[in-house]
């Protein structure tokens, strides 16, 4: 009797287990499909798009902008070096940059979301700041820094600090004063308030700002490197651009836009992973 | 886990706020000796909230001193825990690890840690839940970690600033009971602020009531039951009946000096 209840429990439970595994492959399997499905979308207006244009004899030279003249560039530029140089160069300047504008961003989001006088003081200059298009520095930063590299690593953290800073301080409004109280009340010291409450507390508003930053300091790299420098994407594309060669350019922009999406989702899953908020 | 209580003594113990022209307690003198559970029961208003937040050193007295077993508080230790009216568990760790947080604070080792944690969540009855989220939890249990968190510093004296107020009020009852028996058990001082008589009944083993403007101790009363304690007992409820009556009395107390100054002054 017993036996048969454990077979029928062991049944039930392998059938639950099954239940969540298949729901677990079902969820996959649609997302993979929408994944695919949605690059087949943009890779058929692609297609369409360029098909259209060049219907026009005119404008036929715009056939090197075709999906397959792109797709045919790529063993040339991946041969010669050219893809993994870039991913190399700009690699650099976007670590620096974003690490910089980290390594700047998070004390002051911190300050500004926990000092009120600071915040009250620092307000509308950051807001002021925030406004100003990071390019619109590139003459100031060519005269400062001794280097177009130095320059570029500026016009990246100036662009990436601010998402940063107010999402570190956007957290730490979320966080609940009576932490503190519960935390002294437990013999924290005050170091213990940062690395035990207030670090993990705003873990996933400082994530998510990174994950802002770095979209904006992806976008603003590759006009950045257009000029003084003879590396990294932005300087490809205008090579490419230059020299007529527009499948290759158009293979840059595949890359670039594959690289940020990659960059993007190891953000999410970093979100996800820190993330206590539910709902 | 075994815990030694704490005499407890409060001398002369007042409370004055610049911007107010009464003091919000005078004079107060209390003792407590150890392994007692003592209620203070009083109006809102009547200080019995600051006297408990001077008990845990997160707010210090005017004039006059606090002593626990000798030794005066002058700010939090993890010797003196208070329990607050909400749980403030932190919402990124485990049961678990909220309940060890306080360890952490102090550098214990990994193993001890575990252990003293492990043996915490046992006795608030939350074996079953020591991984899960805190989000995850009920209010009362919620309060159960909030408890566990304070018994693994393994305090001489735990004060409760109302906590089972929020709780509904099976929780309330059961939760009650539970940190009466635990105190008898381990031998801990308990010093709970509340205004629910039924709470003071079944918990304490004296209540003292606080009234008046400023506020003071005005009645003491012996909560001379068994345990463990049962709201329909008729012991239980005759002894409620008689809190109730000197609490009611309380209420409308006024203490002549003072009222003579106001008069005076004005």
């Amino acid at each position: 009797m017993s036996g048969n209840t454990a077979a029928a429990n062991g049944m039930v439970s392998a059938g639950v287990s099954g239940n969540c595994l298949s729901r677990a492959m079902k969820a996959t399997a649609s997302n993979s499909v929408q994944f695919i499905g949605g690059l087949l979308a943009l890779g058929i207006i692609w297609w369409l798009a360029i098909y259209w244009i060049t219907q026009n004899p005119s404008l036929s030279q715009f056939e090197d902008f075709s999906p397959k003249s792109t797709f045919a560039a790529f063993p040339q530029i991946w041969e010669d070096g050219t893809i993994q140089a870039a991913l190399t160069s700009s690699g650099f300047r976007l670590g620096w940059g974003l690490g910089l504008a980290i390594a700047i961003g998070v004390p002051i989001g911190i300050v500004f979301g926990r000092v009120k006088w600071f915040q009250n003081l620092f307000n509308v200059p950051f807001q002021f700041l925030r406004m100003i298009s990071p390019l619109s520095w590139e003459p100031i930063a060519v005269v400062v820094f001794a280097g177009w590299e130095e320059a570029i690593i500026f016009l990246i953290a100036v662009a990436a600090v601010w998402p940063v800073v107010f999402s570190t301080a956007a957290g730490l409004a979320k966080v609940d004063p009576n932490w503190f109280k519960v935390a002294r009340n437990l013999g924290a010291k005050p170091y213990h308030m940062v690395t035990r409450i207030i670090i993990p507390a705003i873990l996933f508003d400082v994530l998510t700002g990174i994950r802002l930053a770095l979209g904006v300091a992806w976008i603003v790299i590759i006009p950045a490197e257009f000029l003084g420098v003879s590396s990294g994407f932005g300087y490809a594309i205008q090579d490419a651009r230059e020299s007529l060669e527009y499948s290759q350019l158009m293979a840059y922009i595949l890359v670039i836009g594959a690289v940020g999406y990659v960059l993007d989702t190891i953000c999410v899953l970093l979100i996800k992973r820190y993330s206590w908020h539910r709902g | 886990m075994a815990i030694r209580g704490t005499e407890i003594k409060i001398e002369g113990l007042s409370q004055r706020y610049p911007s107010r022209k009464v003091p919000t307690f005078n004079r107060v003198d209390l003792v407590s000796p150890p392994g007692e559970a003592l209620a203070i029961i009083g109006r809102s208003g009547c200080g019995k909230s600051t006297l408990l937040h001077i008990l845990a050193g997160i707010t210090k007295g005017t004039e006059g001193r606090v002593l626990l077993n000798g030794t005066a508080v002058n700010g939090p230790s993890p010797r003196w825990v208070m329990m607050f009216q909400a749980p403030h568990l932190y919402p990124w760790m485990t049961v678990t690890q909220n309940v060890g947080v306080g360890l952490t604070f102090a550098r214990w080792g990994k193993k001890e840690t575990e252990e003293r944690v492990n043996d915490a969540i046992r006795l608030v009855e939350l074996q079953d839940f020591a991984q899960a989220n805190v989000q995850d939890l009920s209010g009362g249990q919620q309060q159960r970690v909030a408890l566990a968190r304070s018994l693994v510093m393994e305090p001489e004296l735990l004060l409760l600033d109302e906590p089972f107020s929020a709780l509904d009020a099976f929780t309330r009852a059961a939760l009650q009971k539970d940190v009466r028996a635990i105190s008898k058990r381990l031998g801990f001082n308990i010093v709970i602020v509340t205004h629910d008589i039924d709470e003071a009944v079944i918990v304490a083993d004296r209540a003292v009531i606080m009234a008046g403007s400023p506020g003071d101790i005005v009645h003491e009363m012996d909560v001379d039951l068994p345990d463990p304690r049962d709201r329909t007992d008729p012991q239980v409820q005759q002894l409620r009946a008689r809190l109730m009556a000197t609490f009611q009395e309380a209420a409308n107390y006024k203490k002549p000096e003072v009222a003579l100054a106001g008069a005076g002054g004005r």
